[in-house]
């Protein structure tokens, strides 16, 4: 008999890493930018979170760094968007392309080591994963509750009118990519310092691409990312543990349960949106739009 | 290099070679092979590089080796194929299965070079295959796992339900059973080849399960990070996997590609080359048992060692009667092996094994 608890405890490891990615996404997108480098930035977190934890013993000190590194691989596409103006699109594409080339190349000194083991939480839980749930209430707090978030979403939804009142609209954007990158950098780390204890070329295996859509699936809030990431994770690991309980499903059903869910619920979204007849959703009306000055 | 400057020069490369036969035999034997992966995979690809390493070692300058990485499989091969034919190597090797229709047509335009294609089953005058009897490999571990196992359960993270793989789940099956009859075997089908958090994921749930040894087919260190966690122990896959000794890895099933590539190479060297079939296991050196740990008792570690070695002098075949499939039909009568026919196409299970196999 399958235990729901044990089922539950399982969900929240495997839906780490995309919650921490999808969470960082969602700040960034709030604030009217559509980074596509997310796996970029998980993969340089990955090996920089490994490598750290690897030579300085401490697995802690590898997330740190990892999400130093995921912010600082973002920089280059902040500038290239906020100050060069550069299509968003093909600049988040490059970052991960770019990302992926370049944990490759300088992840060859730590091929085949392995990361120290690290000291398990409560209810046995990685210490990361508890991070994760924290970091849903605080960014909720963060964009509906406090004034710079405030700003930040005005940023996202109307960069000309946020302007006009005098913010900083790059300054506010640049720092969200830097927060997306740092987090998306958690992520990846997660993969290889806590679950995989080893680097990799490609490990992060398209998880970047699920936050990415996750954070449509959210609705743009940090519920609905936490929601997504369950979702995905809980059916990801239900199929795997039902089959490991020998239950007689066909396969490939089990297998593409996760996407198919994830459809569904995209088109009840959609569906519900239009009812309500609020064309567009609840995307920032900024989003993927270049911001330049005239005055 | 515009394109009648290439065709020139192929010319003129052509003419000279055909031209001077004497003086191109006292030119290092050019070898090439291109790669699905990264040579730092630290699995399939990364034991084909071993494999190239070996032939380099073995050969010297008599040889000269490049080689191809991550080329995906499709259009892009026979782009690749056609660059390391047109750079006059004289053998290549193809390293994945999805590279067989590029190899077929691209040896089919340069009849002076050999190929040779892993995994394959589609040959010509200049076209061989090789691959391994990694079920071979997986009745020792089965062995291990028997004899392992606390709870009775054993798990099998398994990719796709090709014969190859089917073949492993039989025959770990069997040999578990052979050594403990109250053994039970899950099966988790990852549909992956490599993708480290849903490995993880796998491995979890058949812990869950109360699963304490796993053998898995996928091929990244993920189960035995999951099962060093939980104190439990599984075995290392494609690669040796030795830092995750001495557990949870106790051992490990590794292919040996160099075994072959050096046997080949050295065919072409002396002429007697022959666009061959070849399907080697343990006995020739292609599929390899990793060293067993101190973590596996001596008596366990001596009977899994004298499987080994029977399989590999021949006296044993893995896939010996009698043996039923997994819907009571019989299959191999007492004694009787199973043939290569029956194993290349296998779709079945055996009997014993409670699982959902796609069909």
């Amino acid at each position: 008999m399958i235990d729901p608890i044990a089922l539950f405890l399982l969900l929240l490891s495997a839906s780490t890493p995309i919650l921490f990615a999808a969470l960082g996404e969602l700040v960034v997108e709030r604030a009217g930018v559509l980074n596509l480098g997310v796996e970029g930035m998980m993969i340089v977190g990955a090996l920089s979170g490994f490598a750290t934890a690897y030579y300085s013993g401490n697995a802690f000190l590898g997330f740190a760094v990892a999400a130093l590194a995921g912010a600082l691989v973002a920089l280059p596409f902040a500038i290239l968007t906020q100050f060069l103006m550069s299509n968003q699109v093909a600049s988040g594409l490059a970052l991960t392309l770019f990302g992926l080339g370049l944990a490759a190349l300088f992840g060859k000194p730590v091929e085949g080591v392995k990361a120290p083991s690290m000291a398990a939480g409560p209810l046995g839980l990685n210490w990361i994963v508890w991070l994760g749930l924290a970091m849903v209430p605080a960014i909720w707090w963060f964009l509906n509750r406090s004034r710079t978030g405030l700003i930040l979403r005005g940023v996202g939804e109307n960069h000309d009118a946020a302007h006009a009142l005098g913010y900083d609209v790059r300054r506010v954007r640049i720092a969200a990519i830097a927060f997306g990158g740092a987090m998306a950098g958690i992520g990846g780390a997660f993969i290889s310092v806590a679950t995989v204890l080893q680097w990799t070329e490609g490990m992060t295996a398209g998880a970047g691409w699920i936050a990415l859509a996750i954070v449509v699936f959210s609705n743009w809030t940090a519920v609905g990312v936490l929601a997504g990431a369950w979702l995905f994770g809980g059916v990801t690991v239900l199929q795997l543990r039902l089959q490991a309980a020998g239950v007689r499903v066909p396969v490939q059903l089990l297998s593409m349960a996760p996407y198919l869910a994830t459809i569904i619920v995209l088109v009840a979204i959609s569906a519900r949106q239009k009812f309500s007849r609020r064309a567009g959703g609840a995307a920032p009306g900024s989003l993927g739009q270049d911001f330049h000055a005239l005055r | 290099m515009n394109r009648r400057q290439l065709i020139a020069s192929v010319a003129a490369m052509t003419t000279i070679s055909l031209a001077l036969p004497a003086w191109a035999q006292d030119e290092p034997l050019k070898v090439g092979f291109i790669y699905v992966g990264p040579v730092s995979d630290g699995g399939w690809t990364y034991q084909h590089d071993q494999g190239r390493l070996a032939v380099e070692e073995e050969f010297g300058d008599r040889v000269e080796t490049t080689y191809l990485e991550s080329v995906p499989e499709g259009v892009d091969a026979e782009r690749a194929l056609t660059q390391l034919a047109l750079a006059g190597n004289d053998v290549i090797y193809a390293t994945s299965f999805g590279y067989m229709d590029a190899v077929i047509n691209v040896a089919a335009k340069f009849p002076d070079v050999k190929f040779e294609h892993n995994t394959g089953y589609k040959r010509a005058d200049n076209v061989g295959t090789y691959d391994g009897r990694f079920y071979e490999g997986r009745a020792v571990t089965g062995t291990i796992a028997g004899r392992m196992t606390q709870s009775n359960k054993i798990g099998y993270i398994a990719t796709f339900p090709i014969p190859e793989v089917i073949q492993g789940i039989n025959s770990a099956y069997i040999h578990a059973k052979k050594v403990n009859p109250d053994v039970e075997m899950r099966v988790v089908w990852a549909y992956t080849w490599f993708d480290p958090a849903k490995e993880a994921d796998a491995a979890n749930a058949l812990m869950a399960e109360g699963v304490d040894v796993i053998l898995q087919h996928t091929n990244s260190t993920a189960p035995l990070a999951q099962l060093q966690q939980q104190g439990k122990i599984g075995f290392g896959q494609a690669s040796d996997m030795a830092s995750f000794a001495p557990t949870p890895r106790v051992s490990s099933v590794y292919n040996n590609w160099g075994a072959h590539y050096v046997k080949s190479v050295g065919r072409i060297l002396d002429g007697t080359w022959q666009p061959e079939a070849v399907w080697g296991g343990i006995g020739d050196g292609i599929v390899a048992i990793g060293e067993i740990t101190e973590a596996v008792p001596a008596e366990v570690k001596a009977e899994a060692e004298a499987l080994r070695d029977k399989i590999a002098a021949g006296e044993y075949h893995p896939f010996t009667g009698p043996l039923n499939k997994a819907d009571g039909s019989a299959w191999l009568a007492e004694g009787q092996t199973a043939t290569d026919e029956e194993l290349s196409g296998m779709n079945f299970f055996v009997e014993g094994i409670n699982a959902e196999l796609p069909q």
